[in-house]
């Protein structure tokens, strides 16, 4: 009788709720992000809906801003941010790494329940009213003008935020302290470089986003001048301080779907990554200069030509590692032996949809061109190829790739092949028209808009249609395969890392012995399994 | 002309249009060839590399450096490329007005306000004359809005609590979109209006049509009065104020030591805030009005200290 696996060692709600094992924390994350990606689904469909004709005929001027708005705030800070990291990244870290828990398991598991407590206020804030002010919360319109819960909603995401530092804390110190024995730096998978640099952005950055709540909320409640100028205060203040947070805040939800891309595809094509260093100090090099692109969202509000200038050249160079990770990943594919597993197609899907993301990136890191298309549909097809044809697909890629260890079971491969491509199609066609609309002139949250931009927006909400359908479908045939699906073995890709070197689902504390690591990662071929790594 | 060639796109009617278009253009190229070249990989890639096909995988690229130096430096080139071209054209669009007719706009939820020099004021619409720079002069009431005129690739935010100077001209007659970009509140959407520009002699016949108007300086100079600013701001007053004729567009020596310029905005600016830049040798006695005036009383206030710029002190 082996030791029993972690969903079987104990059955009470008790021993899930104040758990400290590291997969269960991660099970219990996926269960809350589900819960919130629905929400934020919901909002989208709405929105679509209601934008399939120029006139407004489902909802009023009010609830419409109140629906992109809860739309924006629950996919950011809610979906987005904690996605990879806190599922993905909570259950594989510790196992890639070969350590039996993450440092701080008490911590971790704060982490969720500070999570739980700004979600649940945040949601308060929905049901009670709902927010007008937009995800980003411009001043003075959110101090002064809103009649909303802004104060409600911004308790909520201050609360989330320390959710978000503390598992980047955990993670630091888990990648520095637990690593196996043999495992050096650049024996680690990419996946475990990706989420360190996205880690180092959750501690530096998240305490801007606090600092910055906190003084909304002293304007809006007592009255300081801070951002208002009609009390002294200064709107771009605000500006500045917001996107020093949230444009760090993109990569931490980028950085985490292009680790995941680089375990799919190298395992896929059964070879070792291209230029391994080079995607490893990528991903650190865009943590780095990404702090130092945040005017760019600020072209047009005034700012000096100059800064204006250096914000653009920053942005510029901030697509050179991007661009340095794309390459990398399509020069993996030459020479190898291909399989197109469901995994697989979500991370051919990401490269592709990542790819037109930075692409219309630069078109808005050039300054002439943003002044034409920034606070336009154009925007928001770009930042939704990047996040959610970028990280959504990553995620889902990630979550077909590791399902069989997480749950010990097998899913259908035809269902999950099927959900990938109508992913791919229906994403396109819901973007792509916007990318036109954004070109043409319409702005970004109109509720009504002129009759000529009817054609693209009816494209776009019946691509909506085609992918709320593919987001619902691995609901079913995993949920299915929870119940019924075949027994996973312990290794279903013949991969090397150390995660799938033991059982599926993996025992209480991953490991039966210690792993020692002795060369390094994605040494996939032949000669492979002949090899084993768990010493 | 190639500028139809780009899909869906009305070619922009302002004298930097063609600009921003062909900088469009150039990346609509750069970003077809390099997803061009990515798609036909993954297609060659797939096609040829799939497991089980029996191909060539001998003599993988093992040294990895010199394409990484090469891509990299590839990127760094075409990106730097683009930065400067994108630099260019922006500083041609964002350029210091030098328009001499200049038009105020006052921002409020949910409506452009728009005053003619004349006196001519309309709502949600602008008319101006076609190949002849406007000046506008821009102002919220009160939270942040973005002056958005597609067809003539221009935007700028009017935050609250400063003017803002753009200069807008468009090359061909007609009507285009006027948006407001950046997010207000419930009627966002409906902050929309037109640019109406206009053959010179159509305009010069519309501004007539308006009707007998008070220009914005005499109404300034009622509110002046109105306001009490008179009071001090004269030549036989007993409160040592500076005078204000002659004063526009001139150097003031500050207090401090430093000096600005009495533009637009410092005149607002001591208004409203009066004791921040104190002109030298005087007194900072001077209430703020800030509260008490709104953004269309202040600008026919500026409009008519800048009527006094040619009367002598």
């Amino acid at each position: 009788m082996t030791e029993p696996d972690y969903l079987n060692s104990a059955y009470t709600l008790r021993s899930w709720f104040f758990t400290t094992d590291h997969k269960r924390i991660a099970i219990l994350y996926f269960a809350t992000l589900i819960g919130f990606f629905f929400i934020g689904g919901a909002a989208a469909t709405a929105i679509r809906i209601e934008l399939a004709t120029p006139q407004a005929d489902l909802v009023s001027s009010d609830t419409y801003n109140r629906l992109f708005t809860m739309h924006g705030v629950i996919m950011v800070w809610f979906f987005l941010i904690p996605s990879i990291p806190n599922t993905l990244g909570n259950f594989i870290v510790p196992l890639m790494i070969g350590a039996r828990d993450l440092a701080f398991p008490r911590l971790n598991l704060m982490s969720w329940y500070l999570f739980i407590a700004g979600g649940s206020v945040t949601l308060f804030a929905i049901l009670a009213g709902g927010i007008d002010t937009g995800w980003t919360f411009y001043t003075p319109f959110s101090t002064l003008y809103s009649n909303s819960y802004v104060i409600v909603a911004v308790t909520g995401i201050f609360i989330a935020g320390f959710s978000s530092i503390l598992t980047g804390l955990n993670f630091i110190a888990t990648v520095h302290r637990l690593r196996a024995p043999g495992l050096t730096w650049y024996r680690l998978p990419l996946f475990i470089w990706s989420l360190y640099a996205t880690s180092v952005i959750l501690v530096l950055a998240t305490p801007v986003l606090a600092i910055t709540l906190v003084l909304l909320a002293t304007e809006r409640f007592l009255g300081v001048g801070i951002f208002d100028p009609r009390i002294g205060g200064d709107p771009l203040l605000f500006q500045h301080l917001f996107w020093f947070y949230s444009h760090p805040a993109v990569y931490i939800m980028i950085l985490p779907g292009m680790g995941v891309v680089n375990e799919l595809i190298s395992c896929f094509s059964r070879k070792p990554v291209f230029g391994y260093k080079f995607v490893a100090w990528a991903s650190l090099a865009i943590a780095a200069v990404g702090f130092l692109v945040w005017g760019h969202h600020m072209f047009v509000s005034g700012q000096s030509l100059l800064a204006s200038l250096v914000f653009s050249f920053m942005s510029f160079i901030v697509a050179v590692p991007s661009a340095i990770k794309v390459f990398n990943w399509t020069a993996t594919l030459h020479k190898g032996s291909l399989r197109f597993d469901a995994p697989m197609l979500y991370a051919l899907a990401f490269l592709g949809l990542f790819t037109i993301g930075g692409l219309t990136g630069l078109f808005l890191a050039c300054l002439a061109f943003d002044v034409h298309a920034t606070d336009t549909y154009f925007v928001v097809a770009h930042f939704h190829y990047i996040m959610v044809g970028g990280m959504v697909t990553a995620y889902f890629g990630g979550l077909h790739y590791w399902w069989p260890k997480i749950t010990g079971r097998l899913y259908s491969e035809y269902w999950a092949r099927t959900a990938a491509v109508l992913i791919f199609f229906g994403f396109n066609l819901t973007f792509f028209p916007q990318f036109v609309l954004g070109a043409e002139g319409m702005p970004r949250r109109y509720h009504v808009y002129p009759p000529e931009f009817q054609v693209w927006n009816v494209l776009s909400s019946g691509g909506a249609t085609i992918l709320a359908a593919a987001y619902l479908l691995p609901m079913f045939y995993l949920g299915y395969s929870l119940f019924f699906g075949r027994r996973a073995p312990a290794n279903p890709w013949d991969a090397p890392g150390l995660e799938w070197q033991t059982p599926s689902p993996p025992p209480e504390f991953n490991f039966e012995s210690q792993p020692v690591v002795t060369r390094a990662p994605y040494q996939y071929g032949p000669d492979f399994a002949a090899e084993p790594q768990n010493a | 002309m190639w500028r139809q060639w780009i899909p869906f796109w009305r070619p922009g009617v302002s004298p930097y249009g063609g600009d921003v278009d062909l900088l469009f253009a150039g990346l609509l190229l750069a970003s077809a060839l390099v997803l061009g070249l990515l798609f036909f990989l993954l297609i060659v890639f797939c096609v040829r590399y799939r497991a089980g096909n029996p191909t060539d995988r001998g003599h993988r690229v093992k040294k990895s450096w010199h394409w990484e130096v090469g891509w990299t430096s590839a990127s760094l080139v075409i990106f730097l490329l683009l930065f400067v071209w994108g630099s260019s054209v922006y500083l041609e669009i964002y350029q210091k007005p030098q328009g001499e007719l200049s038009v105020f706009v006052v921002a409020k939820q949910w409506m452009w306000k728009v005053q003619h020099p004349g006196g001519q004021s309309e709502i949600n619409s602008l008319h101006m004359p076609v190949n002849r720079p406007v000046r506008l002069v821009m102002a919220s009431q009160d939270v942040i809005h973005s002056f958005f005129i597609p067809a003539l690739r221009l935007k700028h935010d009017v935050v609250p609590g400063r003017y803002q100077s753009l200069e807008v001209e468009a090359v061909t007659a007609g009507h285009y979109h006027l948006f407001c970009a950046e997010y207000c509140g419930t009627d966002h959407s409906g902050m929309i209006g037109e640019i109406v520009a206009m053959e010179p002699a159509d305009y010069a016949k519309w501004l007539n049509d308006q009707g007998p108007a008070n220009s914005l300086a005499r109404e300034g100079g009622a509110l002046f009065r109105e306001l009490g600013c008179s009071g001090c701001h004269a030549a036989n007053s007993s409160v040592h104020a500076p005078l204000l004729e002659g004063l526009y567009g001139k150097p003031v020596p500050l207090s401090d030591g430093s000096t600005v310029t009495a533009d637009d905005k410092y005149i607002r600016d001591s208004i409203l805030l009066p004791r921040s830049q104190v002109a030298a040798g005087y007194q900072p006695v001077m209430p703020s009005f800030e509260g008490k005036v709104s953004e269309d009383q202040l600008l026919r206030l500026v409009t008519y200290i800048k009527s006094l710029a040619d009367r002598a002190p």
